[in-house]
Parts: C-alpha cells; structure tokens; sequence
C-alpha cells in the first residue's frame, strides 16, 4: 500500500514539472502586465488565486483597460473559459468514487494542461494523484504572478521566451504515444487543429469558441468512426 | 483601480461552474455508450485544437525557433517517449536557436 502511495506521489511530481516550467513564465508575465495596468498587489494575487484560468486573465486585463464594463469582462471569461465544461466532462467519467467535496475541490483546478495530463494517464484517476498535480500547477500559476508583480522581469527575456514553447510541447508529448497507438486518434487531432486554423482565420467566432466548435465537431465525428472498433472489441474480447 | 475585486469574483464564478457542473452532473452515472465515446474523444480533439495553430507562433519574434523545439519534442516523443525530456529539450532548443539566430 505503501509503495503505491509513495510512487503515486512521485508519478504526480514528476507530472507536474512540466506544467510547472510552462505556468512560471506565463504567470510572471501576467502579474508584471498587471503592475503595468495599476491593478494592486492583492488584485493581481486573486486574479490568479481565485480565477486560476491564463488565457482569460490576460484578456480581462485588456479588456479594463479599453475601459470596458465589468459585465463585459465577465461575460468574455465566462465564453473564453467554457471549454472547460467539456473537460471536466470528459474527467468526471475517470475519477474513482470520492466524496461530492472532493468533486467539489477537484473542479476548481480543471486547466488545459490539468485536463490535458489527466486525460493521458492510465487507469482510474485517484484523489491524491489529482490532488497533487492540481495543487503543484496552482502554486506554480499563484506564486509566478506574485514574483513577477513583485520583482518585475527577473527572468532573462530570452529564456523567458523560450519557455513559452514549454506548454505546447507538453501537450504535444502527452499526445504522442496515443498517436502511435491509434491512426485514428492523428486523424482526430490533426482534423482538430486542421478546424482550428480555418475558424480562427474565419474570424466569426469569439475567443475560446474557436475551440469549443473544434471539440464537439471532432468528438462528434470520433464517436461515428469510432463505433466500429469498439463493437469489434466487445466481440471479441 | 477601484472596482476590479467584485470583477475578479465575477469571473471566478463564471469559470469555476462551468469546470464544476459535469462533476455534480455526470459522476457515478450510467453513461450510454455512445456519449461515452464522445466525453472519450474530447482528450484528442481539445488537444489538437489548443496545439494547431497556436504553436506556429509561440515565439512570435522568430517563429523558426519555436517550430525548432516542437520539433524536437515531437521527435524525441515518437523515439523514446517521456515528457520531462521533450519539454525541457524543446525549451532548450528554442533558447538556443534565439541566442544564436539573434
């Protein structure tokens, strides 16, 4: 029981590294940017203790500043961050029995990369495995933002930039032993970030949506052509 | 600024529900067959769309050099896998083709 534990524990540091090189950055830009704005350091701090969602974030600080309303920032996070409803529908089918409280908690932390690791893990997701890699990626995400309002652009701007590369390549490496696995699933993704493209170049939809109509239409399409060997498998075991 | 706190807690709110209601909804249900497929799809297809097209441009003062260290990622994650060496290697090969292509 023991050694489960201790190699849980490991698998979900080990997990969290890189989601953590990737929030660092992002996060000290986020709490500089909001310094720049004239938000206060408590501000900034529950912008990311509170909200803990990147993209939407950066985007309500914009947002303030072209002076619009808190209705309009609201309703703009509410449609950037919605993806996330498919997410945490796509988990709570994973997630061994646990309390409504620890359901409760769980979504809290439900991020692209969060979901992204989850996803990709093998087996039933454990309280204490998401719990950890939940937790590592928000003290990451909540002491980058505090660092960078406090101390400004600490890390060198080179490296900074550089790091930015680490969130794509993260769901990039989760992605590809599944792609090895499974023809279908490149077809999936790449059809995914085929619709991305093509909606963000269209540029009818707002922002976050782009992904959402990427998600239902591919998913949506993936449960036909995914029937088949489904079936086949309950066959024949 | 004065009023942002009520604003924050307004965005909180419209982020978390959502990331929550699936939990309170779908947990320990019987799920049909069919929309279990597709919650089983989302993994892939949120991927592809949150990589493409996003990455072709993650170092937007020299996109080459993102391109690099996802290439690297990419390649070293077909070879032998892993996640910690893929994502480090291709923070490294980004660095390197900005320091020395500046």
């Amino acid at each position: 029981m023991i050694g489960t534990m201790t190699r849980e524990v490991e698998q979900a540091f080990k997990a969290a590294i890189p989601i953590f090189i990737g929030y660092v950055p992002a996060a000290v830009a986020f709490g500089i940017l909001s310094k720049g704005c004239g938000i206060t350091l408590l501000q900034c701090f529950l912008f990311s203790a509170v909200v803990f969602a990147g993209a939407s974030q950066f985007i309500a600080l914009n947002l303030l500043m072209t002076g619009m309303g808190g209705g309009g920032v609201i309703l703009t996070t509410l449609l950037v961050n919605f993806r996330h409803f498919l997410m945490s529908a796509s988990l709570s089918t994973r997630v061994s029995r646990m309390s409504r409280k620890a359901h409760v908690l769980m979504a809290f932390g439900v991020t692209d990369e969060v979901f992204s690791v989850l996803s990709f893990r093998k087996g039933t997701l454990t309280k204490r495995f998401v719990f950890l890699l939940e937790l590592s990626a928000y003290s990451a995400w909540v002491s980058g933002t505090v660092a960078g309002y406090i101390l400004g652009g600490f890390l060198p701007d080179i490296l900074t930039k550089s790091m930015g590369v680490a969130l794509y390549a993260l769901l990039l490496a989760i992605l590809v032993p599944e792609l090895r696995n499974s023809i279908k699933a490149v077809v999936l993704a790449v059809a995914s970030g085929l619709l991305n493209s093509f909606l963000i170049k269209l540029n009818i939809l707002p922002d976050g949506w782009t992904i959402i109509v990427c998600i239902l239409v591919v998913a949506l399409a993936g449960t036909f052509f995914m029937v088949d060997d489904d079936v086949r498998e309950e066959v024949y075991g | 600024m004065d009023n942002v706190i009520p604003i924050i807690l307004g965005m909180a709110a419209v982020t978390y529900i959502p990331r929550l209601l699936p939990f309170l909804m779908l947990t320990n249900k019987e799920i049909p067959k069919r929309v279990d497929i597709f919650l089983k799809c989302i993994p892939v297809a949120a991927i592809g769309a949150l990589i493409v097209p996003g990455v072709f441009n993650a170092t937007p003062d020299m996109p080459v050099a993102g391109i690099a260290g996802i290439l690297f990622a990419l390649l070293f994650g077909l070879w032998k896998g892993g996640i910690i060496i893929p994502v480090i290697g291709a923070v490294v090969v980004t660095y390197s083709v900005l320091f020395f292509g500046a």
